[in-house]
Order: structure tokens, then sequence, then C-alpha cells
């Protein structure tokens, strides 16, 4: 078991025809994902040759629109790398073809554009990662986005992060203490996103393969607290955290759009005092996330358990 | 992405918001001019930089008569004002708002804003204006009103009301302070704000509902489509150091330390600044080189970062997902060799081809101390720079 993806989930690539689409889908389909096509408005009726990076040889089928692609490919998750300016767009177009599953790894989209994408989702039952993601993986089955795929190990430990590298990060950590990962999802840097912390934390504790959380926030907003206090009172398994940021001057945006600390809100002490209130471990820094859950795992006797990797 | 007031009320005038007239002036004799030119008794000579607080540090004087306009101007001009927004060294002052005088009333406060909890904009709006609303928020919060607005239909006209009666604007004031802030929403959303403050919104003895200052901020991720606004950008309101930088597609923001930072991705960045300061240290910028680091764009890093005088060492910590190592190392060395390497420098390599990254900086004859790990590198850079 794992969370929103696995090894029955069919891909499509929005923007399958430009060089980042193009990389990556070669990247997902190396990896063992079954990407089974990709929509270009313009394109559609050609077929795309992609060489693996084992050597051998793949094709890609090329749509037009994506409720053509789904018709044709039976695919029930897409993954977005269109420009900016035609993102939002993008993610409509997949919500309004019924895919259970949308991700978004297009960074830059301009926020009013998300506020009407956020507008247009309501009532609809697609569930969007993103954007400004890595995307979203489950170690041996899956791999969407732009993660690199060997670091991760299969195993019980979710990863939900706001930050792409920093969830390599910590992923590298666990995976070189012998600890593998039900699944590791990218949420994204943006101020209105697809899925916050809450909504992964929730698949997380009705996955039973995953016996622990680590959550990786920064600076901005309010979702790590919220999240903490939707710890305390639903959450089975233990979580440990890091936020990022802890130095970040008020009022400078730290390259991530949703990383600003404004009117007082957002500090990385707040966000920590609440996680800590709410049972959450948080590790002092960057570079203990994987000791600091080893510690907790071993506490709650949870760690020959996780140690699937060694 | 800042404009000045004078552009900003310039900005929300096209929508039919009530702003005082006013000129810029950027001399003395401008100012002047310009006070002549309104005519009136009274005449407010603001400072232009983009930080808050400029009254508190007198920047803002009120002129009764144009040898007054002629001495504030003179004053103001060329001062360098410290408020809690500029940090310690100050904003100079290179332009002036000359602006009629107005009878106030009352003032307000109305601002629009993206809401990240309800993924909507917001319009808050509180009684207790020309105060900043960060601390209205703090004491009393039940004195400031928000209404969430539909992106689909836009602000509403029973919305607005909503507040104008919550904030008590006079009865027969209401249509207009209605007018006001719809036109203050159409201008957010048409041309991209990501902040839109109006403190003090001011009611004035002669019936107007009117924006005394006016602040915008702009989404940066919008400003492909707003060429309009782009041309307002005051480049010298700007570090010269995260104008360079974002020529070459750095995400580079300057800080007080003097350990210069080299980084791949936002999150992992500031998770950097981070350990340097919990082991002690002073971390002298933030940079992410972004996933797509060139060698170009790792030499433009580094030359930056090394232009910077208070800079005695640099940490570069790369984790090499779709980015190699190898590629990262080379880019190093080439950006070392060329710039001319005279400080200490620290790499953290992890993630793809990490190996073959190591040899290349092991070989280049580069006086490169390399890491294990992220808090092993920030140790030794801390260490190396307070020359323990």
């Amino acid at each position: 078991m794992s969370i929103l993806v696995n090894k029955d989930t069919k891909v499509i690539t929005q923007g399958i025809t430009g060089a980042t689409g193009l990389f990556h889908t070669k990247g997902c389909l190396s990896y063992g994902t079954q990407m089974v096509g990709g929509v270009t408005p313009g394109k559609g009726g050609t077929i795309i040759e992609i060489e693996l990076e084992n050597g051998e040889k793949a094709t890609q089928p090329v749509f037009n629109t994506v409720v053509e692609a789904k018709a044709a490919t039976g695919c029930n998750a897409s993954v977005i790398y269109v420009p900016p300016a035609f993102a939002a767009d993008a993610i409509m177009e997949a919500v309004d073809a019924e895919l259970d599953l949308v991700i978004c790894i297009t960074e830059g989209i301009p926020v009013l554009d998300m506020i009407k994408v956020s507008r247009y989702m309501e009532g609809k039952t697609t569930r969007l990662i993103g954007p400004n993601c890595p995307g979203v993986i489950t170690p041996g089955e899956c791999k969407i986005g732009i993660m690199p795929g060997y670091i991760h190990k299969k195993g019980h430990v979710g990863v939900v992060s706001r930050s792409g590298t920093l969830t390599y990060e910590a992923v590298h950590q666990l995976s070189t203490r012998g600890i593998g990962q039900s699944s590791a999802v990218g949420i994204g840097g943006d101020p209105v996103k697809g899925s916050e912390f809450i909504d992964i934390l929730r698949l997380f504790n009705d996955d039973p393969d995953t016996f622990a959380v680590i959550m990786i926030g920064e600076i901005g907003g309010t979702a790590e607290e919220e999240a903490a206090e939707w710890v305390a009172a639903n959450m089975k398994k233990p979580v440990i955290g890091f936020i990022g940021g802890q130095t970040a001057p008020p009022g400078k945006r730290m390259g991530h759009a949703g990383a600003i600390i404004s009117g007082g809100k957002g500090t990385a002490a707040e966000k920590v005092s609440t996680m800590e209130r709410c049972g959450i471990r948080v590790a002092p820094t960057p570079s203990e996330m994987g000791s600091t859950l080893v510690d907790v795992l071993e506490e709650r006797g949870l760690l020959k358990s996780c140690q699937t990797a060694l | 992405m800042n404009i000045h007031e004078y552009q900003g009320k310039e900005v929300l005038r096209q929508y039919g918001v009530i702003v005082p007239t006013g000129y810029v002036a950027f001399t003395v004799d401008e100012a002047v001019a310009a006070a002549e030119k309104l005519g009136t008794k009274i005449c407010v000579v603001k400072a232009q930089i983009h930080a808050g607080g400029r009254g508190k540090a007198g920047g803002v004087k009120v002129a009764k008569s144009i040898d007054e306009v002629r001495k504030y101007a003179s004053e103001i001009l060329g001062k360098v004002l410290v408020t809690h927004q500029t940090g310690p060294e100050g904003k100079e002052v290179k332009r002036l708002l000359i602006e009629q005088g107005c009878d106030i009333k009352k003032e307000y406060y109305v601002g629009v804003v993206v809401d990240r909890g309800t993924g909507r904009v917001v319009m808050m709006a509180s009684e207790e204006g020309g105060t900043e609303i960060e601390e209205v928020a703090e004491h009393s919060p039940e004195k400031i009103f928000k209404e969430v607005i539909d992106p689909a239909i836009g602000l509403q006209a029973f919305q607005a009301r909503k507040l104008a009666y919550a904030i008590n604007i006079p009865s027969e004031l209401v249509n207009k302070a209605v007018k006001f802030m719809i036109a203050l929403y159409t201008a957010f959303v048409e041309k991209d704000c990501s902040i839109a403050e109006i403190n003090p919104l001011v009611v004035t003895g002669d019936g107007e509902v009117m924006a005394l200052d006016a602040k915008l901020n702009f989404d940066s991720n919008a400003l492909y489509r707003r060429k309009d606004i782009v041309a307002l950008r005051d480049l010298e309101e700007e570090n010269e150091k995260e104008i360079q930088a974002s020529k070459f597609d750095l995400s580079y923001i300057a800080l007080d330390g003097n350990i210069g930072c080299m980084v791949n991705g936002a999150g992992l960045a500031m998770a950097t600044m981070d350990i340097i300061k919990y082991y002690g240290g002073e971390p002298a910028n933030f940079l992410d080189v972004g996933g797509g680091a060139t060698t170009e764009k790792v030499t433009e890093a580094f030359k930056i970062i090394l232009s910077d005088k208070a800079v005695k060492g640099i940490f570069v910590n790369i984790f090499g997902g779709i980015m190699k190592c190898d590629v990262i190392a080379n880019g190093v060395v080439e950006a070392a060799k060329q710039v001319g390497l005279d400080r200490p420098l620290v790499v953290r390599l992890e993630g793809t081809n990490v190996e073959k990254g190591k040899d290349i900086l092991n070989n280049s004859g580069l006086q490169i101390v390399a890491a294990g790990s992220m808090a092993d590198g920030a140790q030794k850079i801390v260490n190396l720079v307070k020359g323990v």
C-alpha cells in the first residue's frame, strides 16, 4: 500500500513535447511508471519515440486534449510541465476530464490564476498536488515528477514537504539509515495550492503501510500550525517535523512565492512551538531530520519494522 | 514587485479610486513648481521610498506656504530615512510627492490581500486607520472586518456595504465607500496585485472618500502580462546584487552576515542559512541557483557572492537530483578559476554522480574543503571564517 500513486496508476504528461516534459517523461518511464501518453494541443496524432536510460525504446502517443487522451489510454492521472502562463488552464482541463489525480510541477503561476483554479475545483473529485512541486513517488512502483528516483527505498515512512530539495535531503537521510518510504509527496511552495499538509497527513493516517510521517514545512502562512492541531486531534502515527527559514528576515520572499513572513505571521518560531505543543518532534537542523525520526521510531518500538532498506 | 506611493495612486486613479491631486518631484525646484501648480493653501511633502513608516521617520511634512515647501523639500531630499521597514542602514530619499492637503475628518484602513487559508482574495477594513494594521490585528482583532471574495463574480456591492457599515463610515458616504472598494478590488485583479493597502482611507470635510496613502505590491509571477507595471520599477530602490542575480534567473537575497551560500532549491537554501546560524555563523545571503544550474549560472552566482566585501567564506551545498554533481563540480571549479577564489570554500555534494563530482573537486588544484554532510559543511565554514 501507499498513497496517491502505485503500480496501477496510468499517467499522461501535459506538455509532453516541451523539453522539460520530454526529459521527465523519460525519467519516469525509466523508473517503471506507467506513462501512457501525452497532451500538446496541435500535436495530436503524432507518436513520440523515447530512448530510456537503459537503452530500450518506448513510444508515447500525443493527443490534442486531455479528454481524448483519457478515452484512448484509460489514464487516471496527469502531470503538468506546461509554462506558467498556460498552466492554470492545463490544470482545469485535467479536472474537467475527471482524472483522479493531477500533479502540477510548473513553477511561477500567477497567484490569481491559482485562485480561479481553486474556485473551479470546488465540488469536483480530482485531487491536485502542487503547483511548484517535485511531484509524488511511491518507491519501486510509481514516480511522477522530477525527483531523483534512485535515492528512494520502499518502506513505511511517509514524507510530505513544501520544498523539493529538502524532500530529497530527508529521503536520503532515511534511505542511508535503511529506512524506506511508503510515499513521498511534494505539496509545493506556492501560497495557493491544490493539497495542503492536512490532506496528505489524512491519507498517510489511513494507509496501513505507513507507520510514521516526516512533515517538512517552511516560513509563510499558517498551514503547518493547522496541520499540527490536526495531528494532535487525529493522527494515530508518530509525526516528526522540520521548518526551513528560521533565520529568514521578515518581508523578503525566500525563493518560493509562499515563503515570506508578512504581518508578523508565518515565522518559523511560531510553527515550531505549535508543532511541539501538538506532539510533533521537530528536528533542530536539516541534517537531523533522519536521526530525529530514528529516535522517535526507537522510542515507539517501530524502528525494526521501518528498517526495510538495510 | 513594489512601486512608489505616487505611482500606486496613479494606477488606482485609472480605476476611479479618488486620490488627492499631486505631482512627483526629483529636485527642490520641481517640488516648488509642483506646489505652485497645485495652488492649495496646504501642501504635503512626502518622501517616496519603498518602505512604510515614513511619517514617524520625518519623511512626511505639512507645508503651509511655498517657502515651507522649499524648506521641507530640501530637508527631505537626499535624507536617509530609517524606518521599521528599511533596516538600520535606511533608505535615501530621491523622489518626493507634493500633494494637496485635505481636510481629514476621520481615518480608516482598507486592504486587499491573498488569503492562503481560503485560497481567495480577501478585503479587510478597520476603523483604526493611520496606525499599523499588524498592531490592530494583534491587540484588537475584533476591529478588523473581512469579506472573502468569490473570483467568479468579484466583490459584490453588498459585501462592500457590510464592510462600510461595520467600520462606521458616515451613512451618507457609504455609497461612495462602496464605489471606492469595488474600484480598489478591480485594480487589484486587473493589475495582478499581491497586496493593495490603503492606510489611511479618509473621509474629508467636503464629503469625499479618498485614499491618502497607497501601497501596492505586485505578484512577480504575473509581471509577464503587466508591462505597464514593470515600467514603474525603480531599480534604485532595489539591492544591486539582487538585480544582477535576477538577470541570470538566480534567486538571491542579501543578508547581513559573512558566510556566502550557494544552494540548489529554495527550501534547502533556507535550511542552509539556518544550519550556518545554528553552528554560530551568520549567512551573508540566500541564494538558490535553481534546478537547472549551468556552469554559466554557477559562475555568476560566485561572482555575486564574492563581490560582497563582507563575505569571508563560501559554503556550497548541493543536493544533485536531476542536476548531476559532476556538472555542478565543473561549474564550481570553472567559476573559482575565472573569478580568482581568494576566500575559504567549503563544498558539500550529495546525490547523482556524487563520486565523479568529488573527484573533479579534489583534482582541481583549488583549495576546496570537502564536507560529508550539511552539518559537517556548516561547521567547517563557520570555523574557517572565525579563523579557528
